[in-house]
């Protein structure tokens, strides 16, 4: 039975050879606090004397700043006001480059950027405040479109607006075009997508005795909070320390906001003496916070008769917002993905990221991928529709197989489960049969209507399936792990147990379970025996951030290493074999007694084989790559534009599920996130700004949208991860966009090539009218 | 700030009073007066109900309600759903069955879930039932079919242990559903056989 309190030492004591930890769903470590609400998020903190800050924001998305008023007439004692000039060290939020501000000095470069901060001790009189502070701005003309941003009209990022540009080149495009039978063009768009984590971001700024900082809130990625928090208080390392509370989801959405906000709240107690909380609501959160870049993606293939690839041709360009922060690395991983996972001799991909007037887009789960395979797998349904083959044996004639090369001329050795995910995704659903029966029913209500013969309801319903195939590079690009340079360690606690020391944030994904299976797998004990140290940057070492489908993978690896290490001083000292939980503990103890701490600590060392070239992006651009195939099924109301999902089935290769029930539930999660986009969240703008940054108009699934899923986990193992382990958390989010297109398609006959496919747009291109925007 | 009025409500059983402004949101009555942080905040305009609590058993979203509206009235929150220390059935499924990953949204869903197997009666309640109740408890975690497994999964294990217990009480045979048995015309003959066997049956489900 689940005790409802954290769990001590206990029964393992007498399992001599414990169970398997690692393929066997263990209880959420973090389960029973969340169920019965013990669970402290940074929301539910207070300090003594603590202050509770709010932001002063800009309502234009362009402009100069003239002259900041405030009220007369309002009470200001207590007030704390910050502005950029209070900021000790540089006014940035130091990521990728320097160009984001901290606050606005001068010049407004978005809607909803932050210019002023405040803080009282009454959360209601900082509201208060909020109102009594009128910023007098010159209007600038903004540029709010990836459109508008190409021209190049008006300038505001260098002379092109193009923050970052890849070329990704192989083989001889010309020739590869010159020779094939067909050629199929598509232009495909998609547009911003909010996290939406449930838990509104949130840090509480503290200034200590000694002149340092300490920051706690809700992020993914504590080391990146300290990094930039050095260089705008142009403090040492050691004087900060930041540390992650219970986070409730993240996505990408808690990757480089933290820094952002952290600093704001840092700089009210800083400039204050007091601790202040600064906790959005969901309005400022969705006003104001990164969102996915939309994408404008061109796509050219080249085909033999067959359906056979002989020619890719992808533009993509990303709209990265008013500053750089994360979208060169967005953007490069969209580019790496751009070519699906599909076998092509010639291949060009060329991928810019642009500069607009709105707030910076950032990562969200699949970070520019999804963008990209959606766009890729949309398009093989066009290819299949025009060349006439069915979508899943065109699939099947071009996904990669082992000993293929990549765009970037990675050659595939390991894991390579593209056909397979296939095959038993279309095994699975019944692929060819239901999609016979789905065209034999909508021919047979086709019929019928003319005849004049409608279904109850006169509802005019048909239904389709369509598929998608996704690959997903886990960890970082190219040489992006040899220069986050992680570290993890390992350490017994006073009683003898051991402790896991990560800065990896469990936000839900059950980092922290997995860790401990992973790790007392290893040492031969039961899961519960292992602890888990809170990602605070004075006790942790740097990990990493907890992004990029990295964890399981990376630093899950180094604590196997740990783990082994460990066992073996353990077991060196004792002169035997540890056998179990009770002796782990035993032996603990006595080396705690006789010779003091014990630290084990492991560092990433890229594995020899890994090439890659940051200058001529040629190379292993990640380790491995997960894959996974996806069939959506659909019932589109022809009168309405509604679509419903029927039903999600997908089957995806993440080497080893080191937690089968977590695995599937990230799977699950990330597939309703990708329906979400696929069919309903749209962000809407008017001048620059979100009109509907509230969950009233922003629609996220309910449980009334969700479809039931089918999960078929396939473990083709990794040899390069733990246990064979690859990454799962961002892939499943890649895969469904592509599938609802080509099944609305497949239902109906008509294509639409910009999601989210609202009643709206799906009417328009059921009426065959041009798509407008 | 004290200026306000004294408000006297049942929480988890406890009965609280306090002193807040009439218009002040239950929910910031409970987390910030009542020191009940469990009950979160997802957007403060009763959209996505992870601030759901039980006003006399009704499942409400606590940020839509005024502090004056609570006066006498039985609230339970999340805090309240487990009796002791163990995990109630429908706690202990979420986490064996996935139903909670961030936990933002799972104080309000296991509230509302709560509040539909109270109000199933022992019944089991079907995958679109239990979608429907939970319509108004938003999600990004799971995908929602999770937590619908773990709201079934919990009905079930309360069914069978009443079934159980019933079966115990009873002669085998007389496996009668405990309401039928209640309401049936010719209840004497099964009372006398339920008390006879009462004591024992208790017992041993107590252990």
């Amino acid at each position: 039975m689940i005790r409802a309190s954290t769990p001590r030492t206990r029964r393992h004591k007498t399992t001599l050879r414990p169970e398997p930890a690692v393929g066997v769903s263990v209880p959420k470590r973090d389960g029973a606090d969340k169920v019965t609400g013990r669970a402290i998020y940074v929301d539910d903190l207070k300090f003594p004397g603590m202050l509770h800050g709010r932001t002063v924001r800009s309502t234009v998305a362009r402009g100069i700043i003239r002259r900041i008023e405030f009220d007369p007439a309002f009470d200001w004692s207590g007030v704390v006001i910050a502005d950029y000039k209070d900021i000790p060290g540089e006014n940035c939020v130091a990521h990728l480059t320097e160009d984001q501000p901290l606050l606005a000095g001068r010049e407004i470069e978005h809607a909803d950027q932050a210019i002023l901060l405040l803080a009282h001790a009454d959360p209601e009189r900082a509201e208060a405040a909020l109102g009594a502070v009128r910023v007098d701005v010159e209007s600038l003309d903004a540029v709010l479109s990836i459109e508008d941003s190409l021209a190049a009209r008006v300038k505001v990022h260098g002379e092109d607006n193009v923050f970052k540009e890849y070329n990704i080149a192989r083989g001889d495009l010309a020739a590869g075009f010159a020779a094939a039978a067909v050629v199929v063009e598509g232009v495909y768009r998609c547009g911003h997508q909010e996290q939406l984590y449930l838990e509104n971001n949130g840090m509480i700024g503290e200034r200590t005795a000694a002149g340092g900082i300490v920051v706690r809130g809700s992020m993914q990625c504590p080391y990146f909070v300290h990094h930039a928090l050095q260089r705008m208080f142009g403090l040492p390392p050691e004087k900060i320390r930041v540390i992650q509370t219970v986070t409730g989801g993240g996505f990408g959405g808690k990757e480089d906001y933290p820094s952002v906000i952290a600093g704001h709240a840092a700089l009210l107690a800083w400039k204050s003496g007091r601790p202040v909380k600064l906790v959005y609501d969901r309005l400022e959160d969705i006003a104001s916070t990164t969102k996915r870049h939309p994408a404008l993606i061109r796509v050219r293939t080249g085909h033999s008769r067959d359906g056979t690839l002989v020619a890719t041709d992808v533009d993509v360009v990303m709209d990265g917002g008013a500053y750089v922060t994360l979208s060169p690395r967005v953007l490069s991983r969209g580019a790496l993905h751009a070519g699906g996972a599909y076998r092509c001799p010639n291949v060009r991909i060329r991928a810019r990221a642009v500069a607009t007037n709105t707030p910076p887009n950032g990562a969200f789960r699949g970070f520019g991928a999804p963008q990209t395979v959606y766009a890729i797998e949309s398009h093989m349904d066009r290819v299949a529709a025009e060349l006439g083959l069915d979508p899943l044996d065109l699939r099947l004639r071009n996904a990669v197989v082992r000993g293929d090369q990549t765009p970037t001329g990675q050659i595939l050795r390991e894991s390579v489960s593209a056909v397979e995910v296939l095959d038993r995704t279309a095994k699975r659903v019944g692929w060819t049969e239901k999609r016979r029966r789905f065209e034999r029913e909508n021919a047979a209500a086709e019929r019928a209507e003319r005849a004049g013969r409608f279904a109850p309801g006169g509802r005019r319903l048909r239904r389709g399936i369509g598929l998608a195939l996704g690959w997903h590079g886990a960890s970082f690009t190219g040489s992006g792990e040899v220069r986050l340079a992680s570290v993890a360690a390992l350490e017994l606690s006073p009683e003898g147990r051991p402790r896991v020391m990560a800065a990896s944030a469990e936000i839900g994904q059950g980092a922290i379970t997995v860790f401990t299976q992973m790790v007392a797998e290893r040492l031969g004990v039961a899961p519960d025996l292992v602890l888990v140290e809170t990602p605070d940057t004075d006790r942790v070492p740097d990990s990493g951030p907890t992004v990029a489908s990295r964890t399981t993978m990376v630093v899950g690896g180094l604590l196997e290493d740990c783990a082994r290490g460990l066992r073996e001083r353990l077991e060196l000292f004792a002169e035997r074999a540890i056998e179990g939980g009770a002796d782990f503990q035993r032996v603990a103890r006595r080396f705690l007694d006789q010779r003091g701490p014990l630290r084990v600590e492991r560092g990433y060392r890229k594995p020899p084989w890994i090439e890659w070239n940051d200058d001529t992006y040629q190379g292993d651009a990640y380790p491995c790559f997960s894959y996974g195939a996806i069939a959506v099924e659909v019932e589109v109301d022809l009168d309405t534009g509604e679509v419903r999902v029927l039903k999600a089935t997908t089957a995806q290769d993440i080497g080893k599920a080191i937690h089968p029930l977590l695995c599937t539930g990230q799977i699950e999660g990330g597939t309703l996130q990708g329906l979400g986009w696929a069919l309903l969240e749209e962000v809407r703008w008017k001048d620059g700004r979100i009109w509907n940054h509230q969950l009233t108009n922003y629609i996220i699934p309910t449980s009334m949208d969700a479809p039931p899923f089918d999960v078929v986990l396939v473990e083709n193992p990794f040899p390069g991860g733990p246990f064979g382990a690859k990454g799962v958390g961002e892939l499943p989010m890649d895969l469904p966009a592509g599938a609802v297109v080509a099944a609305i398609a497949h239902a109906t006959g008509a294509r639409v090539d910009e999601i989210p496919i609202t009643p709206e747009r799906l009417l328009r291109a059921l009426d065959g009218r041009e798509e407008t925007r | 700030m004290s200026a306000g009025l004294a408000l006297d409500f049942t929480v988890n059983g406890k009965r609280r009073r306090v002193r807040v402004p009439p218009m002040k949101r239950l929910l910031d009555v409970l987390r910030e007066d009542c020191g009940l942080t469990g009950t979160k905040e997802g957007c403060g305009e009763g959209e996505c109900g992870a601030c759901t609590v039980l006003m006399d058993g009704v499942p409400v979203n606590s940020c839509l309600v005024p502090a004056v509206q609570a006066a006498g009235v039985k609230i339970v929150t999340v805090e309240g759903l487990a009796k002791g220390p163990a995990l109630s059935v429908l706690q202990r499924a979420f986490v064996e069955r996935g139903g909670t990953q961030c936990g933002s949204c799972t104080p309000g869903i296991l509230v509302t879930a709560h509040a539909l197997l109270q109000r199933a009666k022992g019944r089991v309640p079907g995958d679109a039932e239990v979608r429907e109740a939970l319509a108004g408890n938003l999600c990004r975690c799971t995908g929602y079919q999770m937590i619908v497994n773990a709201v079934r999964a919990a009905a079930r294990e309360t069914q069978a242990s009443a079934r159980k217990r019933a079966a115990r009480a009873a002669k085998p045979g007389a496996r009668a559903k405990v309401k039928s048995a209640r309401t049936k015309a010719k209840p004497a003959k099964t009372k006398v056989k339920t008390r006879t066997k009462a004591p024992r049956g208790r017992k041993q489900a107590g252990r």
